[in-house]
């Protein structure tokens, strides 16, 4: 905790950027490939300095091509070593789609069991930074629905840097989706913690009237929305899931079982996202204890709108505080 | 006669080769170590005006601009420079906080205003983003261009009202629309041309790769125009490819063409010749407009992290509208009243697209909901409502205060 001498206040982006240089210094079989990752350090400066370290073998400027850095990354794999690559922007995954859905997701399967795959995907999403199009997007559900993917996001520095720790040790491929609007946040790091297992939830706030489950940057939104919800004295909780596949199921349970209700919260539509799936699942097991029906808080069923409009889009206190009201009410 | 030296030392790709395959003779440069392949090995580029303006004869492109007069130069000049000029004006906008983003097309004037008005009204164009000249040629209203960055919409004009796409983001996607555009050109008789923008990084997509795949088998009308700026934000072209990448076309099976960049007549007459071949039936070229990227990637870019300044010092010396108008000054093709009249029209167009920015609503939030489908969607309906109660209700809280 803070006041050890491991202990570092840092910015999320930068707590990515020390995980991946221990991860560097401490398996020589990790690599950084990417778009401007290199020289540049990435266009968030996540992978700063680290080409210099570690040289260009090492941390790789790749040609422009996801479906080349992906694939490549997957060859890599097979051959031992243990990519970690960045996709620039949510918006530009999809060329890697293919290389992602048909082939990273699947091969262990395939090859049943004997060929594992330890790559990581970078990728820094979600808006709220006033971006042109393309660079604003949560595409999680469209690789969640996927078998033989693990998702997950952290939503603060420490998370950030141990998460990724280990997402590298595992011997699955891992999306892990990195908050952009978070990056400069900062928070306590313990580079000597012992981190909890990586695919489960935490609860970041206790509370007895209703639980927030949110992952990414919706975590910090949550907080806010239980700090509003105190002072009109309503105690929320709020359950940080940090894992999107596998979803920590047993740990919302607890919770709603505990308050009784539940609403979802996440940048993604709504339609077919992740809360559908918390949703039907906590409907299942919590049914009996559930006051209300589990609602949902997230975008719309339309493209992600330009930055002037982002703001009507994506779920803010008030949205949040409107559904905590509509289940209050049931 | 004064052909460019270094043409003169190698064949080039397409002179005395029509049919064009691209540069067999030349294997040297593509099998040459990357290290070296960038200095020691510069191929041959078409070039109609060197850096100091001197006209230089070139056997198989000067009759691509053999009727041009000097009102034409002038026209170019003018393009350019108001182009420019309209570029400086969104950079400053960015800073002042009017627009979230700009990517500049500085130091590419000649190239996009040389392709630009080699076309047709009834050729069609499939930008990248930075295509900024191109549109200006089209007749798209600069301020329209200024929507996207500024984040009232996502492209605001139409495309089929100057036959100009709309920016794509997504790198190289464009390039497949072009060519599909363009088999649809074929199937339907007309003897309409494509031109496809893109840049050196955007040659390693895949889509790339498929659109010239397409293009060769369904002989396309299409040219794939690209702007190697050198870089593609931090990454040289180098980190793209081994061969020079106009070089890329042969394997495909349709000729490809190096060209200076910043000489506006050149990209002029090398676009008129492969929209010519287009028109002709006889497929797609690959145009390698070799150039210079004077600014940052974009607004949110530090080039100084990952290049040197004399690199742009250099290419500075290279200036496309400095190299046009010491042609227009010595071959008196242009007085001082012409530049004078310039200088106060450019001032004009920075007033007014400044002003226009700035007077440029935010859209109601309403929009999200629209268009999203041409035949209407029954969530999207129920969503628009449920947002329009939730916004609602909070009128009717103000208005019981
Ligand atoms: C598919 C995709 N990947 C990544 C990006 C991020 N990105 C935007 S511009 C750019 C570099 C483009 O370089 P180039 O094609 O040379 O065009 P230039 O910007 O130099 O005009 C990159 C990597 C993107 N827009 N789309
Ligand atoms: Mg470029």
């Amino acid at each position: 905790m803070a006041g050890t001498v491991t202990s570092k206040n840092m910015a999320l982006a930068k707590a990515v950027n020390e995980s991946l240089r221990r991860a560097l210094e401490t398996d020589p079989k990790v690599l950084v490939m990417g778009e401007d990752v290199g020289k540049l350090g990435g266009v968030f400066r996540v992978t700063d300095g680290l080409q210099k370290d570690f040289g260009e073998s090492r941390v790789i400027d790749t040609p422009l091509a996801e479906s080349g850095i992906v694939g490549t990354a997957i060859g890599l794999a097979l051959r031992g070593y243990r990519p970690v690559v960045e996709i620039q922007f949510d918006g530009f995954v999809f060329p890697a789609y293919d290389q992602i859905v048909t082939q990273l997701a699947k091969m262990h399967a395939r090859s049943l069991g004997k060929v594992k795959l330890p790559v990581v995907v970078r990728i820094p999403y979600g808006g709220g930074i006033g971006a042109v199009e393309h660079h604003s997007e949560s595409p999680e559900s469209l690789f969640a629905h996927v078998a033989g993917l693990k998702i997950v996001s952290p939503s603060n520095a420490s998370d950030a840097y141990w998460m990724m720790q280990q997402a590298i040790q595992s011997d699955d491929p891992v999306i892990f989706f990195e908050p952009k609007r978070r990056y400069w946040d900062k928070s306590e790091v313990d580079t000597e913690a012992i981190p909890g297992p990586l695919h489960t939830a935490r609860v970041v706030r206790d509370g007895t009237d209703l639980t927030l489950a949110a992952y990414g940057p919706m975590v910090k939104l949550c907080q806010e929305v239980a700090d509003a919800a105190a002072e009109e004295g309503r105690s929320l909780e709020v359950l940080d899931l940090r894992s999107v596949s596998p979803i920590d199921f047993d740990s919302i349970q607890a919770s709603v079982e505990r308050t009784r209700r539940l609403v979802v919260v996440h940048e993604a539509p709504v339609f077919f996202g992740s809360g559908a799936e918390i949703a039907a699942r906590i409907t299942e097991r919590c049914f009996y204890h559930l006051e209300a029906p589990v609602l949902r808080v997230g975008g719309y069923h339309a493209p992600y709108p330009p930055a002037r409009l982002e703001e009507s889009y994506l779920p803010d206190l008030d949205r949040v505080l409107d559904a905590v009201d509509r289940s209050l009410a049931y | 006669m004064t052909v460019e030296s270094t043409a003169a030392r190698t064949p080039r790709r397409s002179a005395g080769n029509k049919a064009g395959t691209t540069g067999t003779k030349r294997t040297t440069s593509t099998t040459k170590k990357a290290t070296g392949a960038r200095k020691s090995a510069e191929p041959a580029l078409v070039q109609l005006l060197t850096p100091e303006g001197k006209r230089v004869k070139n056997a198989e492109f000067d009759k691509y601009v053999a009727d041009i007069t000097a009102e034409d130069l002038r026209g170019l000049y003018r393009d350019m420079v108001l182009t420019r000029r309209f570029d400086a004006e969104a950079t400053s906008l960015q800073r002042q906080g009017e627009l979230g983003l700009w990517a500049s097309l500085l130091g590419q004037e000649a190239a996009q205003i040389g392709s630009g008005r080699a076309l047709r009204d009834d050729d069609y164009v499939f930008p990248t983003y930075r295509e900024h000249g191109v549109a200006w040629c089209r007749g798209v209203d600069p301020t329209n261009l200024l929507g996207m960055f500024r984040g009232v919409n996502n492209g605001g004009w139409d495309p089929n009202g100057n036959n100009f796409h709309l920016y794509t983001i997504v790198i190289g996607s464009q390039t497949l629309h072009a060519t599909g555009y363009a088999m649809g050109i074929t199937k339907d008789g007309a003897d309409s041309a494509v031109i496809a923008y893109f840049g050196d990084g955007a040659s390693s997509q895949g889509d790339v790769a498929e659109a010239f795949t397409f293009s060769a088998v369904y002989n396309a009308p299409v040219v794939f125009f690209c702007q190697n700026n050198q870089w593609a934000i931090s990454e040289p072209t180098e980190k793209q490819s081994r061969v020079p990448l106009y070089q890329r076309a042969q394997g495909f099976g349709f000729p490809g063409v190096r060209v200076d960049g910043n000489d506006v007549l050149a990209n002029l007459a090398v676009t008129k010749w492969a929209l010519e071949r287009a028109r002709a039936g006889e497929g797609p070229t690959l145009v390698e407009a070799f150039t210079y990227r004077m600014g940052a990637h974009t607004t949110s870019d530090d080039p100084t992290r990952y290049r040197h300044d004399d690199e742009r010092a250099a290419w500075e010396a290279k200036d496309p509208i400095l190299r046009l108008r010491r042609h227009l000054e010595s071959a008196h093709h242009a007085d001082e009243g012409f530049f004078a009249d310039l200088e106060a029209e450019s001032e004009a167009l920075g007033r007014r697209v400044r002003e226009a920015v700035r007077a440029m609503p935010d859209p109601d939030h309403f929009a999200i909901f629209e268009n999203v489908y041409a035949d209407g969607h029954a969530l999207v309906d129920e969503e628009r409502a449920q947002f329009a109660a939730y916004q609602a209700s909070f009128a009717d809280e103000d208005g019981g205060k």
